[in-house]
């Protein structure tokens, strides 16, 4: 099993250049060094030409990264401000690492995180009051597992079956799904006392999941970095992880080699939905308490940033996700104290976005092994 | 349903297809050109927002609408270039700088655009084509047609005609059938592709353009809603024909119309729904080509998309 294992790296899409059977240690933590430096090298330039960007619109990019600590790991509150943002970050990531695993571009997070925290509102309705929150929370969870599961797999499901790209159609399901949630937050199932802000009804604070004891921060962290470390061992350590690395490396082969390759698509795709959906689920159950637009916050989204920074790699989702979510905690910081407008985290995740993919390009430069066509990469 | 209110549905929803169908036709010129070099830029979304951004802001500060088309067209053709230079380094994918570039753009537009959301810019004039062809006041507002509607049309008859008998059009459906046939013939591949995006990023702005001067004609951060995206799966529909495109940018159009148009006539429920008309039948239509044979023969062979 362990040859097969040193195969199955050579194989992932992280290890292009492996060459032989070596699985010299010196090799591997030369190019585990590459893995963590580049990305390094690439989040500097990132805050040097953001800097040049803040010196341009006459703002001082000092006072700016001072403000983001302060507002985001500076003091207790804040810290604990910045972990309440990653949970939903590290779910949404996953949404997006797992189908890259093999070889999918799946940018539907967002609308399975919305559609899912929805769902969750929407089937503890006729529950509340009715059965004790023990009963009611995990059929909610449930709920927004399997909605966001379906919604991302039919995704996955129709790149296999038809061919559709799934990247635009896990975009197009995103605004299907934002109306659907519209249409019914609008209509049907609106509270009326939800006068500025259609929503659904309250599930009510005797519902609401609590928090950590000792902390301010709610129990989607603690699952969302569990389910990481446990969809990392998945994809690093199963059969299914092996085989799914392997179709993401080269597809032919995989079905050459006689691996059920629709049904790795769809799982991974269902995977990814039901993080998705998990995320949407701990929004409405301990943020919102009722499902709303406040769901369109943008974390699916930014979870696509998070996951190539961490190079899909679930672990290292963890660390990067708790750096966007202070970046995004410290945002009302920067605005109320710099007169910066709210999309000066977007122009940053942008700059550090672009920037970042183009520092693929400094991957294995100096080795001999660089004949592959980008296209062909994750 | 009355007769009276489907009359009105239907003209509405022609209406609303020439009005609606602009920024789609544009970007999806722009997508074909791009995709014809055999590169993929599915940032457009972002080059739309970011120049109805621009397009809105120098129209207010010129006070000529028709500069900020084409700053529109300027800013996008910016970004596109930015695609097209990037994409040539090695290991870069351009399905992901795409997405990238999509955030980068909308970023810029709403950092710089917060400003402009109050004032009123100049917008577009229409060109009253109702009342010339005589038509009774109801249609003749239907008819009120926009000129980048008109351009439009213009380029993409013209667009048709190149690729197929210029040495222009030659070069660039060789690059994207078969990049060492191009580089065989002496054409730098590099350059052709990266010329295609920074036009495509040209047209896509000058989409942008639209929705901030015409039509919805104000600029706010809501103001597109994934038409630049639409459009890159409308042009697999259009099987990478630009005449097909525009056709299809009207049947898109005709979609988008259908909500507004539902409710002026009195029908509210559902509104959401129809909203969301648009990406269903995208997503329908892109079931229905991706894999058909049909599809298949007309891509551009170097197209790392439709694989």
């Amino acid at each position: 099993m362990q040859r097969l294992m040193d195969t199955a790296a050579q194989a992932a899409p992280d290890a292009p250049a492996a060459s032989g059977a070596s699985s010299d240690f010196g090799v591997r933590a030369r190019r585990t060094a590459e893995y963590i430096v580049i990305p390094l090298f690439a989040l500097a330039v990132s805050a040097v030409l953001f800097s040049v960007f803040l010196l341009l619109v006459g703002k001082s990019p000092i006072d700016f990264y001072q403000l983001v600590w302060r507002g985001g790991f500076g003091t207790a509150f804040s810290l604990q401000n910045t972990l309440q943002r990653a949970a939903p970050l590290i779910l949404t990531a996953l949404a997006m690492a797992i189908p890259a695993r093999i070889g999918l571009i799946m940018i539907g997070g967002e609308g399975a995180l919305v559609l899912s925290g929805f769902a969750a509102a929407a089937v503890a309705l006729p529950l509340i009051g009715r059965v004790p929150a023990l009963v009611l929370l995990p059929v909610m969870a449930l709920a927004a597992i399997a909605v966001g599961a379906a919604w991302v797999g039919l995704a996955g499901y129709l790149r296999h079956k038809r061919g559709v790209n799934e990247t635009i159609s896990s975009l197009l399901l995103t605004y299907i799904a934002i109306a659907i949630m519209n249409f019914f937050v609008e209509g049907a199932l609106r509270d009326p006392g939800s006068a500025n802000k259609p929503s659904t009804f309250p599930i009510g604070d005797a519902n609401m999941i609590g928090r950590i004891p000792g902390t301010d921060v709610h129990w989607g962290l603690a699952v969302g970095v569990l389910l990481a470390i446990a969809l990392y061992i998945v994809m690093a350590r199963t059969t299914f992880g092996f085989a799914a690395r392997i179709t993401g490396g080269n597809p032919r082969a995989a079905l050459a080699q006689g691996l059920p390759v629709g049904k790795l698509i769809v799982a991974c795709s269902m995977i990814a939905g039901g993080c998705a959906g998990l995320a949407g689920f701990f929004e409405v159950a301990a943020i919102h308490g009722r499902a709303n637009a406040s769901l369109v916050a943008g974390y699916g989204f930014t979870g696509i940033l998070v996951a190539f920074l961490a190079r899909h790699n679930p672990l290292a989702i963890i660390p990067v996700a708790i750096m966007f979510g202070g970046i995004a905690a410290s945002g009302g910081l920067i605005q109320r104290r710099m007169g910066l407008p709210d999309a000066t985290v977007l122009v940053l995740q942008g700059f550090i976005f672009v920037i970042l993919l183009v520092s693929e390009t400094l991957y294995g430069r100096f080795k001999i092994f660089s004949g592959e066509r980008s296209a062909d990469r994750v | 349903m009355s007769d009276d209110a489907l009359a009105t549905v239907l003209i509405a929803m022609i209406g609303g297809a020439i009005r609606v169908s602009t920024p789609f036709m544009f970007v999806a010129l722009g997508e074909t050109i791009t995709e014809k070099s055999g590169r993929i830029n599915l940032g457009l979304e972002g080059t739309l927002v970011l120049g109805a951004m621009v397009g809105y802001m120098m129209s207010y500060r010129t006070g000529s609408p028709w500069v900020g088309v084409l700053s529109a067209g300027g800013v996008g053709m910016l970004l596109g270039a930015m695609h097209g230079y990037v994409c040539k380094l090695p290991r870069v994918n351009d399905v992901a700088i795409g997405i990238a570039m999509m955030s980068f753009g909308v970023g810029l537009a709403f950092f710089f655009g917060k400003p402009y959301i109050q004032p009123t810019a100049p917008r577009l004039p229409s060109v009253p084509i109702g009342e010339w062809l005589g038509l009774s006041p109801a249609l003749r507002v239907a008819f009120d047609v926009n000129p980048l509607f008109l351009v439009g049309i213009a380029i993409a008859v013209f667009l048709w005609w190149a690729l197929r008998n210029t040495r222009w059009g030659l070069i660039l459906r060789t690059t994207g059938d078969s990049a060492p046939a191009a580089r065989a013939m002496g054409i730098s591949v590099d350059l052709v592709r990266f010329l295609a995006t920074a036009a495509g990023g040209f047209l896509a702005g000058i989409a942008g353009a639209f929705l901030s001067l015409y039509y919805p004609g104000s600029w706010n951060e809501g103001l597109s809603s994934g038409q630049g995206l639409m459009a890159v799966a409308l042009v697999i529909f259009a099987r990478w024909d630009p005449l097909k495109c525009v056709l299809a940018a009207l049947l898109f159009g005709a979609a988008g119309a259908l909500g507004p148009a539902l409710q002026s006539i009195g029908v509210t429920q559902g509104y959401y729904f129809f909203n969301a008309a648009p990406y269903i039948l995208t997503l329908l239509i892109m079931i229905a080509s991706a894999g058909s044979k049909r599809a298949m023969r007309d891509v551009p062979g170097e197209l790392s998309m439709t694989r």
